[in-house]
């Protein structure tokens, strides 16, 4: 009867189970399921100056997507949305790889004065990381002129926040000074938990510390990599702050820093002499929740599934 | 740190967020919604005081939050039935939605109304002007502030016409110890409001070109627009170098420092140098083409002051609001800060010399309003964050004066029928 003991057990703990379970279903029912599913609901009316709130059907997805200049600026975010992504991808994930990499190096001394130092910029409130930056790139005050000028390179500067073509990935970089922390901490984690023995015994077999990275660790945390990736995407796509810190919420020049993010602020909230129109807003959000949702479940089926684990 | 001292401390931060939070201010207390953040310190030392001084057993609180937040939160704190009991209104459209929505209430019968002229009321009344909803507080006007210094070193006189003010420019541009005008293009709105509205009454005569805009019998294709586009864009060359990621407070500290001779300004900026800069500075307004016998200035209404309509401390605020009709308001307002002229018709002495030079174009010049704010901006593209942007596109170079017309004429032509 082996068997029937943990099922006996599966039954008495079902009370525990649903005890312990609410807390966090109530909680996230009222603050995270409910308003994401009233907020589609508003996508579906609209309200009229002084008038009553009317039901509009695909209206407002209608003029986001049809009319050609909201749909002109909804693309426009959309893909610099995807530009800040590509960056976090391109440049934040590897560094992140790379540091962690060499700080699970085993000769390595200071591991825990790196880890802090690099970690740092995460926990910094992104208004103050905006203004840093600012400053450090401004053609007035900054210190940038100054560093490129120790260098030689003074003639290379210019104002990057400034300038229509520079002005987003400049942004893109910003932010991945300050989120490098993220990737490196969980896939620094993931690479702890490979046992050592591995790894001495391809040493043993002649390897070099990097065919040992490249051949044996980095398999091993390819989940961990993937999972970095979706949230980075999570994360891209929810952004705003740190354009809404630097640039404001008109995503100068020219829109060409306006992520999806800063065009919901915009049209929920209105801005300067724009009034918000809720319902618009309200469409732009669920148009985000459905990029967003579209890349998870690609993750999920495509990606997810054919990732090899490794029992260790 | 022992529970004992871990309660008290939580205790004192319970009671300190109790004290900050507005939405728990008592009965009779007044919360001012306003977004003059830089205007804390008139309000609490001198504008409230002197309002005790009459009427001891009504509190108020000033309560600002930063400018470009204002109007979102406003709209979030309506909604959301948290906003306090006066409303700093914006001017037109902004308010007018609010008054529609019934968040505001009308003001008609406040003692004191007839103040006001209906120039500036009409900022903030219903189309046909049945109804004002806002007490005018105050206009701001624009112009050039410059550093005399400045002026001297390079040895050039105030200018008095377009052709004398770049070739000052040029000059100052040449002796080189200066930078020739502080402005950035980053925060987009000061190309707009401190070049395309400063300098485009001369060109599209104030009033007559802001009209003939509403009634469509003009088009911002139109030469007058394009010229203020080209004059605008002219400004490149004597901005400081990497202009484009110059923000407002960079501009503001170029000049203050003593580092420029010329500062595209708003009246509301006296203040401000009045207390940071330690060299002398003069005012002069947007100098007209050779031979033009007007001078046009924009003397904008930017500030008021409206009830909110469910304000459970409607009577304790119309008190408040009808002080505020009164000579003391008016003459304590203008001189605290200087910069912003009381819009009521009691004769106030202003002091600040700088302030003084800003008002008293009111008497040489037309003064008109910025042409965007009536009913222009009603739809979508609104057209004032449309100027903000192709204003400073246009300063960048990235568009032509002529591309800007167009640009700005295709945005109205999409919902505003007299351009269609």
């Amino acid at each position: 009867m082996a068997h029937s003991g943990p099922m006996t057990d599966w039954r008495k703990a079902k009370l525990p189970v649903f005890a312990f379970l609410a807390p966090a279903t109530i909680i996230y029912t009222l603050f995270m399921i409910y308003p994401l599913i009233d907020s589609i609901r508003l996508s579906f009316y609209t309200t009229p100056s002084g008038g009553e709130m009317a039901f509009v059907g695909f209206d407002n997805y209608r003029t986001i997507l049809g009319d050609p200049d909201w749909s002109a600026t909804f693309w426009n975010s959309f893909w610099n949305n995807m530009k800040f992504f590509a960056v976090h991808m391109l440049v934040q994930n590897p560094i992140g790889i790379a540091l962690a990499g060499i700080l699970s190096l085993p000769q390595l001394r200071f591991r825990n004065t790196y880890r802090t130092m690099m970690i740092m910029p995460t926990m910094l409130s992104v208004v103050i990381v905006g203004f840093i930056w600012q400053l450090i790139l401004s053609p007035v005050w900054g210190v940038g002129v100054d560093i490129l000028d120790i260098f030689g390179l003074k003639s290379l500067f210019g104002p990057w926040l400034g300038k229509e073509g520079s002005a987003l990935i400049t942004l893109s970089f910003i932010s991945v000074w300050q989120w490098v922390g993220i990737p490196l901490m969980l896939i620094y984690a993931a690479l702890l938990a490979i046992p050592d023995d591995l790894v001495d015994a391809a040493i043993v077999d002649g390897a070099t510390h990097f065919e040992v990275f490249l051949h044996i660790k980095l398999p091993l945390v390819l989940p961990t990599v993937a999972m970095v990736s979706i949230l980075t995407f999570v994360g891209n796509f929810n952004a705003f702050d740190l354009i809404y810190a630097v640039k404001g919420a008109l995503a100068g020049p020219n829109f060409s820093t306006d992520i999806m993010g800063t065009l919901f602020y915009r049209t929920f909230f209105g801005y300067q002499l724009q009034l918000g129109d809720p319902s618009l807003g309200a469409t732009v959000a669920s148009l985000m929740f459905l990029i967003i949702l579209a890349g998870v479940l690609f993750y999920l089926f495509a990606v997810q599934r054919r990732l090899a684990r490794y029992q260790l | 740190m022992s529970n004992k001292v871990f309660a008290k401390g939580l205790a004192a931060a319970l009671a300190a967020s109790v004290a900050l939070v507005p939405l728990m201010a008592s009965a009779g207390e007044l919360v001012i919604e306003s977004w003059r953040n830089d205007d804390i310190d008139i309000w609490n030392d001198q504008i409230i005081p002197a309002f005790n001084k009459e009427y001891p057993e009504i509190k108020v609180t000033f309560s600002p939050t930063p400018p470009t937040d204002y109007n979102a939160l406003i709209n979030a704190k309506f909604a959301g039935g948290t906003a306090g009991d006066l409303i700093t209104c914006r001017p037109f459209d902004a308010s007018l939605e609010l008054y529609k929505q019934g968040n505001l209430a009308p003001l008609d019968d406040i003692a004191g109304m007839d103040n006001f002229s209906d120039v500036a009321k009409s900022a903030w009344q219903t189309d046909d002007g049945s109804v004002t909803f806002c007490l005018p507080m105050a206009s701001v006007i624009h112009g050039f502030i410059y550093n005399k210094e400045a002026f001297e070193a390079a040895g050039v006189e105030v200018p008095k016409t377009r052709a004398e003010f770049y070739a000052a420019l040029d000059k100052i541009k040449e002796e080189g110890s200066y930078i020739p005008m502080a402005m950035g293009t980053a925060d987009q709105w000061e190309a707009a409001t401190m070049g395309f509205q400063n300098i485009g009454p001369n060109y599209w005569k104030g009033e007559e070109g802001r009209k003939a805009l509403i009634d469509g019998s003009q088009k911002f294709t139109d030469k007058p627009y394009v010229d203020t586009f080209a004059e605008l864009a002219s400004w490149a060359s004597y901005l400081p170098d990497g202009y484009e990621a110059i923000s407002y407070p960079d501009a503001q500290n170029l000049f203050s420092l003593g580092r420029a001779a010329v500062y595209p300004a708003g009246s509301w900026d006296i203040s401000l140098f009045n207390s940071q800069a330690e060299f002398e500075f003069g005012a002069f307004p947007p100098p007209p083409a050779e031979g033009s016998d007007t001078c046009y200035i924009s003397d904008h209404t930017d500030i008021a002051l409206g009830l909110n309509a469910k304000s459970p401390n409607a009577a304790e605020a119309k008190v408040f609001l009808e002080w505020m009709t009164g000579s003391e308001f008016a003459s304590l307002y203008s001189n605290a800060l200087p910069g912003f002229f009381s819009l009521s018709n009691h004769k106030v002495e202003i002091t600040d010399p700088v302030a003084n030079e800003f008002v008293s174009w009111r008497q040489k010049c037309e003064s008109t309003i910025r042409n965007s704010y009536q009913i222009l901006s009603r739809g979508t593209p609104n057209l004032e964050n449309e100027l903000w942007n192709i204003s400073a596109q246009v300063i960048n170079g990235t568009v032509t004066p002529e591309e800007a017309g167009k640009a700005a004429e295709s945005g109205l032509a999409k919902w505003y029928a007299p351009h269609q």
